[in-house]
């Protein structure tokens, strides 16, 4: 049956087999981080503008009061994590280095945090640009990792239309398990958050792609799901499937056309966590003010899936998780794949932080690197079907805009080429030097 | 749990990688290659492993000299000098001087690799222009074959000749299948062919312990399996085709295959990575050119071998395959454009 039903199973082409790693963390429950003493919420959490400051140095604060409004319409709300006070306005330490406006919040340590109940919001009702607007107000993001804006993919032009709503349950990076212990302990949101979306889009059908190494939650899925407009589809393992475009090839068999979005074809596609925050938004009230996070890898003393609130240092979700191995060299931020180091224990979990894994000397460790000798390990790699070597070696030449005219820009960064090279050439780091160099240029 | 923060590398993503590296992928070409060598010893003696050694120790000479001495420990690690001077040494005639496989692996490495800027710059196979460089400075050298069997312990006086000396043969000069088939139209025992007790190169008369070598490669996954697919399907295609035409004069495909250097050259050198296209479609061309030029050159050129030069001259079209068969970009068409 397994082997019949595999034959049939589409997927997309090239891509890589790396292990899953996922055991340390697949069968633990979520637990909730308990509140700390201060948290940090960087204005600029997601793609696009950052959020504008609504609250003074000061300001008592409710837990999921709004201290930030959208800047722009590329841009989302920020609320307070805790019940406490804003103790600074100003540049904090960012995930990547950089230093960027953030609001530090002082948690109440005598407050409860509890927060009121709330009605649920009449969303059938609404029209569809005020359901755009809460989804905004909501401070939802994509919670896969890109973060990005959720409302800007709802707001669909008039000449457009919906048809399937595709629900991203592939979690194809190593290690992490967020997605797939949500899936297994809030299916109900899931599936409400489901329904929510394709009656607003007015969808006909919605497909829940998950990775075949998840057989409980397809099973639980399934199970819950007899009967509706909502299927599971079980996709063969392989990164990067829960890439938005290879996700659509895997299960629909069609091709997004370079520049256009899924919804081009009819096609909205949402992180399962996206879709809980949906249902939680306007089921119960609760804006985006906490995720779940996998704490793994080999450094971690005791790896966890883990509910923290957005603003909490990495240092105190560590800590919370018995703190980090003796031989610990480098601490990521999101999967071992895509993910990216920070080089300070002090940044906080963000909106599109989706794990925190710790690293030994053995999986860092640069080897050597060789010559590229033309094997084609990355052609065969690449699910784009570009030629990373050309990239690389263009790159390293400083060749970039001969690099555009190979469609560089296509590239999205999953680092298959790179996991593939026997010569341990940093292929995508060249590929994202040569990019971030075509757009710092002036036109 | 650790009292002070650890000093965090900022190694970026991907973290992980798989296990192949470039010189275990070369190691693993050496070990394919051992059965075959050992078989070229076991039917040539112990001069065969000499002329071997002497190649080798040509090519890995010229590495070190070549090479900035802060990179000599990483250019001579990677394996791939070795690699290349084993190769020129299994195409090489038996009882060839010493000194000549020497001045091949230099030539092999010399002008074969490091001139246009080291590994995986060059254009054509180190060890066959090695090869072709010593075919054309020792004509007569390279052409005298002796027949196997000799005693294990008996090194060909040639094989020990002084350098620069013309070598003095001590065994009656022996013929290759392939010379046989040219000259006279005799064929040969296809059980000898297939075990590799004839006359020929020291490694490469064994096929079935080539294919052996090359089946491990396979199952590794260094070798691209379209190249050696479309040499044996053009061979034998296009010599099944003239056998149907004159059987009396043309070589039938089992006598393609097995005569020569022919799985030697398909499955360890038409496979360089480096010389050979880069993609699929690339890599068929390039294999069914080789399959075709092989059988056109041992039937209708001057030489009865033809494997080294069918080799060389698709690495010499292999910019030009892989310019002209780039892969579609996901979301586009062939032309690139976004629909």
């Amino acid at each position: 049956m397994s082997l019949l039903s595999s034959l049939f199973q589409h997927s997309f082409s090239h891509g890589v087999h790396p292990e899953g790693y996922k055991e340390a963390t697949v069968d633990l429950p979520i637990q909730r981080v308990p509140f700390v003493s201060r948290y940090l919420m960087p204005l600029g959490q997601h793609i696009g503008v950052p959020a504008r400051p609504v609250v003074k140095v000061g300001q008592q604060l409710r837990r999921g009061q709004m201290i930030a409004e959208p800047g722009g319409f590329m841009s989302t709300a920020l609320h307070s994590p805790v019940t406490g006070k804003v103790v600074d306005i100003g540049p904090h330490r960012h995930q990547d280095g950089s230093f960027k406006l953030a609001i530090e919040i002082e948690a109440d340590p005598y407050a409860t945090q509890r927060m009121e109940p709330q009605p649920p919001k009449d969303w059938e009702a609404m029209p569809m640009a005020e359901f755009v607007s809460e989804v905004q107000r909501a401070g939802i993001v994509g919670m896969g990792g890109a973060a990005f804006p959720a409302h800007v993919k709802y707001s669909i032009p008039d000449t457009q239309h919906i048809d399937e709503v595709l629900v991203n349950g592939a979690e194809c990076e190593p290690y992490l398990t967020n997605d797939h212990r949500l899936m297994m302990e809030r299916p109900e949101a899931l599936i409400r958050g489901t329904e929510i979306l394709m009656r607003k889009l007015g969808a006909r059908r919605a497909t829940i792609g998950v990775e075949d190494n998840k057989p409980d939650a397809i099973a639980l899925l399934r199970g819950l799901l007899g009967g509706t407009a909502i299927e599971v589809a079980s996709l063969p393992m392989k990164y990067p499937q829960g890439a938005e475009k290879m996700l659509i090839k895997a299960v629909y068999d069609r091709e997004v056309p370079a520049g256009q979005l899924p919804r081009d074809l009819g096609i909205l596609v949402n992180n399962v966590g996206t879709v809980v925050a949906i249902a939680d938004w306007f089921d119960r009230g609760i804006p985006l003010i906490e995720r779940v996070v996998t704490v793994s890898g080999p450094g971690a003393a005791y790896p966890a899936n883990l509910i923290v609130p957005l603003g909490t240092p990495v240092r105190e979700v560590l800590r919370f998780c018995g703190g980090l191995k003796e031989e610990t060299r480098e601490v990521v931020m999101g999967g071992p794949m895509m993910g990216a180091p920070t080089a300070s224990l002090d940044v906080p979990v963000l909106k599109g932080t989706s794990g925190i894994l710790a690293f030994t000397e053995a999986e860092t460790r640069t080897g050597t690197e060789y010559p590229c000798i033309r094997c084609g390990r990355c052609l065969e790699a690449c699910p784009y079907f570009l030629n990373p070597s050309r990239f690389a070696r263009l790159a390293k030449a400083r060749l970039f805009e001969e690099a555009k005219g190979f469609h560089l820009m296509d590239c999205v960064e999953c680092g298959s080429c790179t996991f593939a090279c026997p010569s341990n050439i940093p292929i995508v780091q060249l590929i994202r030097t040569a990019k971030n160099n075509l757009r710092s240029r002036k036109p | 749990m650790r009292s002070k923060d650890p000093k965090l590398l900022l190694q970026p993503a991907p973290i992980l990688r798989q296990g192949m590296t470039t010189p275990t992928a070369m190691r693993d070409v050496l070990l394919a290659l051992m059965p075959a060598l050992a078989a070229g010893a076991w039917f040539f003696g112990l001069g065969a492993l000499l002329v071997v050694a002497a190649s080798i120790a040509g090519a890995l000479a010229i590495e070190w000299a070549f090479t900035p001495p802060e990179r000599r420990a990483q250019a001579i690690g990677d394996n791939s000098a070795l690699l290349t001077g084993l190769l020129l040494g299994m195409t090489l005639p038996p009882a060839l001087p010493m000194w000549m496989a020497f001045i091949g692996g230099m030539t092999a490495i010399g002008l074969g690799k490091i001139i246009w800027g080291g590994l995986g710059t060059n254009l054509f196979n180190p060890a066959l222009l090695g090869r072709a460089f010593l075919l054309g400075t020792f004509p007569i050298a390279m052409t005298t074959w002796t027949d196997p069997g000799a005693a294990f312990f008996h090194i060909p006086s040639s094989v020990l000749a002084w350098p620069f000396q013309s070598p003095v043969y001590d065994a009656v000069a022996g013929a290759t299948p392939l010379g046989l088939m040219k000259f006279e139209y005799k064929g040969s025992d296809f059980l000898n062919l297939l075990i590799g007790n004839t006359g020929g190169s020291l490694g490469e008369t064994s096929g079935l312990l080539l294919i052996l070598g090359g089946l491990y490669l396979w199952w590794r996954r260094d070798l691209d399996w379209r190249i050696p697919a479309a040499i044996i399907l053009a061979a034998v295609l296009f010599s099944g085709i003239l056998y149907a035409v004159n059987p009396g004069k043309f070589p039938g495909p089992l006598f393609t295959l097995f005569a020569g250097g022919f799985w030697l050259g398909t499955l360890f050198m038409a496979t360089d990575p480096v010389t050979s296209p880069l993609t699929p479609r690339g890599a068929w061309i390039f294999g069914l050119g080789i399959g075709f030029l092989v059988v056109l050159i041992r039937v209708f050129g001057g030489f009865p071998e033809g494997m080294m030069y069918a080799i060389l001259l698709m690495n010499a079209a292999t910019p030009l395959i892989d310019r002209y068969t780039q892969p579609r970009v996901f979301g586009r068409g062939r032309e690139g454009k976004a629909p």
